[in-house]
This record gives C-alpha cells, sequence and structure tokens, in this order.
C-alpha cells in the first residue's frame, strides 16, 4: 500500500511547474494501449487520481480521456486513456478512437510523445500479439504487465529483465487495481518528458498484418522469458458452472432481481423517511426564519417542496446503482449478454447488444456511448434507437411516487413479493418489450443486415471491491444531486413565479387564475383523453428537460396550493389523477423520450437530427397511444 | 507442436454421422464432399481439438484470430448459455463466447 500513497502524493495538485525562458513548456502526451479489459482506466485512475468508469467486462472505455499526471520538480505529463483494442486495425467505432489517437488524426490530441502498453500479465502470450504492431510504432514504450497480484497468486512465472531485452523496451510488472509497482511508470513519464529515443528490439518483429506469424512470435518471446502461464482460474470455472446451469442460472438471476425490487420498495423506506422529515424539519425551520411572506412562498413552498420531492429518492437509485456496480464489476454482465444472445438474436440483434442495454436500467447516455463496441453499423443504430426504451433511474422516482400513491401494497407469492414491487418490475419488463419488439420492427424493415456474429471475451469474475463500488455511489449521488441544484431548482423558480403571477391587489392569486394555470389549460385538451388535467400537463411539460422533474414541479406546485396543510405530495395526487389517469401516467414515462441529453447524445453518435427526430416521434406517440388505452381499460374496471 | 487431438477426437469423426442435429443438416449438405471435416460444434463438453483454419470472411476470420483462434492452436469447449448456444471455447489463455453458425466455420484439423 505504501506504493499507493506514493501516487496520490504524485498526484495532488502543486505549485504550476516553472516554465523556462518564459515560454509556455510543450504539453507531452502519452497514450495508455492494450487490450480490451487488461486494466488501461485502472491504471489512469491511479495515475492521474481521476474517476473513469472501470468495470469488470471488455468495451467499458470507448472515449479518449485525458488527465494530468504530476511529476517530481513540478514538471507533470499528460496520460491518455483509451478504449481496448486487440489489433491497430479498427473495425468498430471504439477502436476507431485508439487508433486515430495513435497516429494524431484525433482533433485537440497531439500526437502521443510515448506509450504505455499495459498487458495481462496471465494471458500474456496472446496479449503479447498487440506488442508488435504497438512497438513498431517508434515511440518509446513502456509495457506494463498488469494483473501481477493474479498472475503470482495462480503460480505464474516471467523473467522481466530478460523480456525487457528481448522488446527493447522497459518492462514494468504491476498491480493497477492495489497500487503496486507503480514507481516505475513515474520513472518512465519522467524520462518520456525528457524525450528518451527508444531502442531498437532485439529481435526482429513480425509482419503486422499477419496474426499467426505474430503469435508465433509472441510464443518464441514467451519461452525465452522463462514465461510460465498461471493456471487456469478455477473458481471462475466453478461459478460458471452454477451461473450458466441450465435451470439454476436463470433462476438465481430472476430470484436477485426480485430481491432487488423488494429492497428498493421497501426496505430503502426508512432512509427514504429520514431523508423527508429532515427535508420537510428544515422547511418550516427556514420559514420561520423568513420574515418576508413571498420570500418564504419561494422558499419553502416553491424550492424546497420542488427539490425536496425528488432529493427523497436518492436512497432508491443509490440501491440500483449498488446493484448494477456489483453485476459490472463482478464479470457476471458478461454471462448474462451470453444468456441473453439467444433470445435477442430472435429481434434480429446480438448479445454485445445486450451489454448497453443492461447499462441503460442505470441511464441511456452513456448505454448509447456504449453501442459503439457493435461491429455491426446498423445493429449499432437499432440498439441507439432502443436504448432510452430500457428503465433508467431517472423514470424511478415517478414509478415509485405513483405506484406509492395509487397501487396498494398486497402480498403476492406468499410475502416474497409486494404488489407495489410487483407492479414496478412490471413496469421495467414493459420497457424491455418495447425495446426487443421496437428492435424486430427496425431489424425486419429498414435496418435490415445479414445476421451479425457474436463474439465476446468472458472475463474471469472478480471480488467488486468496496472501494469502486463506494466511489461509484458518491459520483453518482454527486451527478443526481447537482441535476437537483440545477435543473429542478430552476424549474421550481420558474413554476412558483409563473403561479405566482399577475399579482391581484398586490397579492399572489389562487393558483387556478395564476398564469401557470392558464399554460396548464391551453395544453389540457391535448393531454385530457390520457386522464391528466392541467397539472400533470405542466409536469410532462417540465420533463422534457428531466423526467424526473415532474416529480419537483408537482411538488411545487401543491405545495403553493396547500400552503399551510402538511399533505404529501401522494395524497395531493389523488385529488388529479383517477387510478386510470396514474397508470396511463406510468405507461406514457414508460415509453416517451423525454430526456435532453439522450437526444443530443443520439444526434452526436448517429451523425445527424435524423434518427433522434424519429426516435422522438416513435417513442412520444407510441407513449401517447398505449397511456390512452392504458386509461380507457382500467377506466372500465375502476 | 501441438498434440492435444486426443483418441475421443477421432472417435467423435467416426461417430459423427449419428450425433447430426436437425439444424446441423444445412452446413453438413454444403460441404458433404469433404466430411471428414470436423468443426467447433462437433466439440463435446471438455473436449479439445486443434484448429486448421477459418472458413469465414476476412474481417471476422482476423477478429478470431485476434481473441486466440489461431491454427495450430488447441480450442476446447466449455460451458454453453442455456439452450446451447452461444457456446464458450477456451482458447490461449481465455474464453470467448461464440454463435453456432460461427462454430461451425472454424474447421479443425
Amino acid at each position: 500500500m505504501g506504493d499507493c500513497h506514493g501516487c496520490a502524493a504524485n498526484s495532488i495538485a502543486t505549485l504550476p511547474p516553472p516554465s523556462l525562458n518564459g515560454a509556455p513548456p510543450r504539453r507531452h502526451v502519452v497514450a495508455i494501449v492494450g487490450p480490451p479489459n487488461s486494466g488501461k482506466s485502472t491504471l489512469f485512475n491511479r495515475l492521474t487520481g481521476l474517476r473513469q468508469k472501470v468495470a469488470n467486462f471488455p468495451g467499458v472505455t470507448v472515449e479518449h480521456r485525458m488527465g494530468r499526471v504530476k511529476l517530481e520538480q513540478g514538471r507533470d505529463v499528460f496520460v491518455v486513456d483509451l478504449p481496448g483494442v486487440y489489433s491497430l486495425t479498427p473495425r468498430t467505432e471504439d477502436e476507431r478512437v485508439t487508433h486515430d489517437v495513435l497516429s494524431g488524426q484525433m482533433k485537440g490530441i497531439p500526437r502521443p510523445d510515448a506509450v504505455l502498453l499495459i498487458l495481462d500479465s496471465t494471458n500474456l502470450s496472446r496479449h503479447l500479439v498487440l506488442a508488435a504492431p504497438v512497438l513498431s510504432l517508434g515511440l518509446p514504450t513502456l509495457v506494463i504487465l498488469n494483473m501481477a497480484d493474479d498472475l503470482k497468486s495462480r503460480g505464474g512465472e516471467l523473467n522481466v529483465p530478460e523480456l525487457a531485452m528481448q522488446l527493447g523496451s522497459p518492462v514494468a510488472l504491476v498491480s493497477a487495481a492495489k497500487g503496486i509497482g507503480l514507481e516505475k511508470i513515474f520513472q518512465f513519464l519522467s524520462g518520456a518528458t525528457l524525450g528518451a529515443a527508444p531502442q531498437a528490439p532485439l529481435i526482429q518483429l513480425p509482419v503486422i498484418q499477419d496474426i499467426p506469424k505474430c503469435r508465433a512470435w509472441a510464443t518464441h518471446i514467451g519461452n525465452k522469458t522463462g514465461y510460465h502461464a498461471p493456471a487456469p482460474p478455477l473458481w471462475t470455472r466453478r461459478l460458471d458452472a452454477f451461473f450458466l446451469h441450465p435451470v439454476a442460472g436463470p433462476l438465481v438471476f430472476l430470484l436477485v432481481v426480485v430481491a432487488v425490487f423488494q429492497t428498493i420498495f421497501n426496505g430503502a423506506r426508512p432512509l427514504m423517511d429520514g431523508v423527508q422529515a429532515a427535508i420537510e424539519t428544515s422547511g418550516r425551520w427556514i420559514g420561520h426564519l423568513l420574515p418576508n411572506e413571498a420570500l418564504r412562498s419561494l422558499v419553502v413552498d416553491g424550492i424546497w417542496k420542488g427539490v425536496g420531492s425528488v432529493v427523497i429518492f436518492l436512497p432508491q437509485i443509490l440501491l440500483l446503482f449498488l446493484f448494477i456496480g456489483i453485476l459490472e464489476d463482478s464479470g457476471y454482465l458478461a454471462r448474462a449478454a451470453l444468456i441473453a444472445d439467444r433470445t435477442m438474436a430472435k429481434f434480429g440483434l446480438q448479445g454485445k447488444s445486450f451489454i448497453p442495454l443492461l447499462s441503460a436500467y442505470a441511464c441511456a447516455v452513456p448505454a448509447i456511448m456504449a453501442t459503439r463496441t457493435i461491429e455491426n453499423k446498423r445493429d449499432r443504430i437499432a440498439t441507439i434507437l432502443i436504448a432510452p426504451f430500457m428503465t433508467c433511474s431517472a423514470r424511478l422516482p415517478v414509478y415509485i411516487l405513483i405506484i406509492a400513491a395509487f397501487i396498494p401494497n398486497k402480498n403476492l407469492l406468499g410475502g416474497f413479493l409486494g404488489m407495489q414491487a410487483a407492479v414496478m418490475l412490471g413496469l421495467y419488463i414493459l420497457g424491455f418489450v418495447a425495446a426487443i419488439l421496437t428492435a424486430r420492427l427496425l431489424k425486419s424493415t429498414v435496418l435490415k443486415s445479414a445476421r451479425s456474429s457474436f463474439m465476446l471475451e468472458m472475463p474471469p469474475y472478480r471480488w467488486p471491491t468496496v472501494r469502486s463500488l463506494a466511489l461509484r455511489l458518491v459520483d453518482r449521488s454527486k451527478v443526481f444531486l447537482y441535476r437537483a441544484g440545477t435543473v429542478i431548482l430552476g424549474v421550481a423558480i420558474v413554476i412558483w413565479v409563473l403561479s405566482s403571477l399577475p399579482l391581484n391587489h398586490g397579492k399572489p392569486p389562487a393558483i387556478e387564475h395564476s398564469i401557470i394555470a392558464a399554460v396548464g389549460h391551453f395544453v389540457e385538451p391535448v393531454i385530457k383523453p390520457l386522464g391528466f388535467n392541467w397539472k400533470i400537463g405542466i409536469g410532462l411539460i417540465t420533463s422534457l428537460a428531466a423526467r424526473e422533474v415532474i416529480v419537483g414541479t408537482l411538488g411545487t406546485i401543491y405545495g403553493i396550493q396547500d400552503t399551510g396543510s402538511q399533505q404529501g405530495l401522494q395524497q395531493a395526487l389523488h385529488q388529479d389523477l383517477t387510478m386510470g389517469g396514474a397508470v396511463a401516467l406510468l405507461v406514457f414515462f414508460a415509453f416517451a423520450m423525454q430526456c435532453m441529453s439522450t437526444i443530443a447524445v443520439v444526434r452526436r453518435e448517429t451523425g445527424g437530427w435524423f434518427w433522434p427526430a424519429v426516435q422522438f416521434a416513435y417513442m412520444t406517440g407510441l407513449a401517447y397511444i398505449c397511456a390512452f388505452l392504458a386509461n380507457r381499460i382500467v377506466s372500465i374496471w375502476w | 507442436m501441438m498434440y492435444t487431438c486426443n483418441a475421443s477426437g477421432f472417435r467423435n469423426i467416426v461417430r459423427g454421422s449419428e450425433e447430426l442435429r436437425p439444424e446441423m443438416q444445412l452446413s453438413v449438405n454444403k460441404s458433404a464432399n469433404k466430411s471428414s471435416a470436423k468443426n467447433l460444434t462437433e466439440l463435446k463438453p471438455g473436449e479439445a481439438g486443434v484448429l486448421e483454419k477459418l472458413d469465414l470472411p476476412e474481417d471476422d476470420a482476423q477478429r478470431l484470430m485476434e481473441m486466440g483462434f489461431v491454427p495450430g492452436h488447441s480450442v476446447t469447449r466449455g460451458l454453453s448459455a442455456p439452450g446451447g448456444d452461444p457456446r464458450v471455447f477456451r482458447v490461449d489463455g481465455s474464453e470467448v463466447a461464440l454463435r453456432r453458425e460461427t462454430a461451425s466455420r472454424l474447421i479443425l484439423r
């Protein structure tokens, strides 16, 4: 752990480097290159102190990311984290990023001065195949053999100085995850900024395009350097025998999912009540401090109730992210993709599309970026178009609010699953079904293509570390609270102002006579068939920014309406929604594409407005029709 | 170089015709004239074979070779998804999942 402290000390900001002769010193850029899932981002985070996303499956990083590493004497160097590649011939969008950065074609990034080539030491012979094309770039290269801890614990061996001799490049044996052996990397980075020339390798590099020759070369080097591959990961085989079992595997997965939903609904309740009580108490406390009535109304009814009604869902969202984090870090995600491939194939997609779709349960934006790993362009567009149907975490506050208000909490399955959790599970399934049926529609019409091949490397299982899971939750809380403090706060203020105008004899009007009601009544005819009134209409308009904003908006509107009374948002909703309208609202949120960030990222990834426009029209249309039907059908029974 | 082609492998070639599954008929009909060529789908769980060639488009073959499916290397069948497809193959120190249609184009020695 001593090395770990060393690395942290190096990444802590110090004084700016002294510039020689007053001229700005040249930026030195070092690229981190390596096969998928070899630990590039983990190393990047160690070196820079940044928090690039890491997980245990191939293809986590799909973009380049630059970070500064502080060296001794106030010097620094920039390292670039890159998507994993098997070779320097790009076949997917993420591999193209690596290719472009290395060849100096990436905008905003100068051609790298040096390379950190990171290889998995537990599978060196195969990973050395990538060394041939990287070394022949002629840049100073440090060959980093990662996962040294695994190599040792599984009984592998290697003569490091001999390998350095053979390759003509320095070699470091490290564990990026544990922070062991990083001094050598800092030494190399110091040298790279001084412009050391690369040495010629001792042995002739093979012709790069010829993989069998490259592989034979790698074996030759492995033999010369006494490389003993470690024993196969036995635990991974044992776990796979269980998780890929035809009966036990799917059953266990189902049980885990049901347990998670149950926990989100009932287990998080005390936490949620705690946050809610804290918000209410602090609201009253602030109310007493503010002398001016208008100001008190703005802060307590407008902002506190609006923003607070969203913030109380933080515990549930963190619980969901904890579950996704465990799935991703353990290596189970790749198995889920394997199990799902057969089903995905029936709908014209492949198992690789399943990985972005699973990450869309957190948020559609990174999911759409993750489609870069899909080779087939049409498959990729189809996956981008269906990803927003997956139930993202922004829908969670809306679902929980409406379900808790309208669905009775009966026990199903002998108490194992509550009715409320079951309805939420149903909504998740509804989104997934809409996604795959849409994929089927797209793949059999506009995005037809030959059945693409599915090749996916299965990573070994690893224990998710507490540190990595905790970092995910901290980062997520920041994103969530930031959004509450910006978008939702802004919307709350606008709603408060609009509902306090026009002034009537110097006093704010009853909400029915305010500007906000006028706007709401204007859109009401359009949404009336769905069972929504004007207040829900205002919520729908504001939720175009982001889905959870509707909760904040309703919090503000009811906060102003019921000044004084301590009526909760859930009870207040009963005045405005029938059971039919409530179900229609859930269905609407399951299908509609209410998210600016998603629209923006689809435009960027598809290179134009065509696909986001089609997607928005299709999803909104589907949401409207299905919500209409849901309202009609449910209204017959209730 | 590699001596992993074992006795059970040869037995399978002999018994191969009894074990044809309906979904494999097509590919067998296509290559009826070279029925002795065995492909990856014919490996039993845990059984190994030595790769002879990759009968695939250039791009796919290149990618598979990068992932370890290099002619001359030993390939062992691992587990599969429930339903038997896709299957996991152990090759050159890693485990790679392939669909049946891809695996059937990887010819063993």
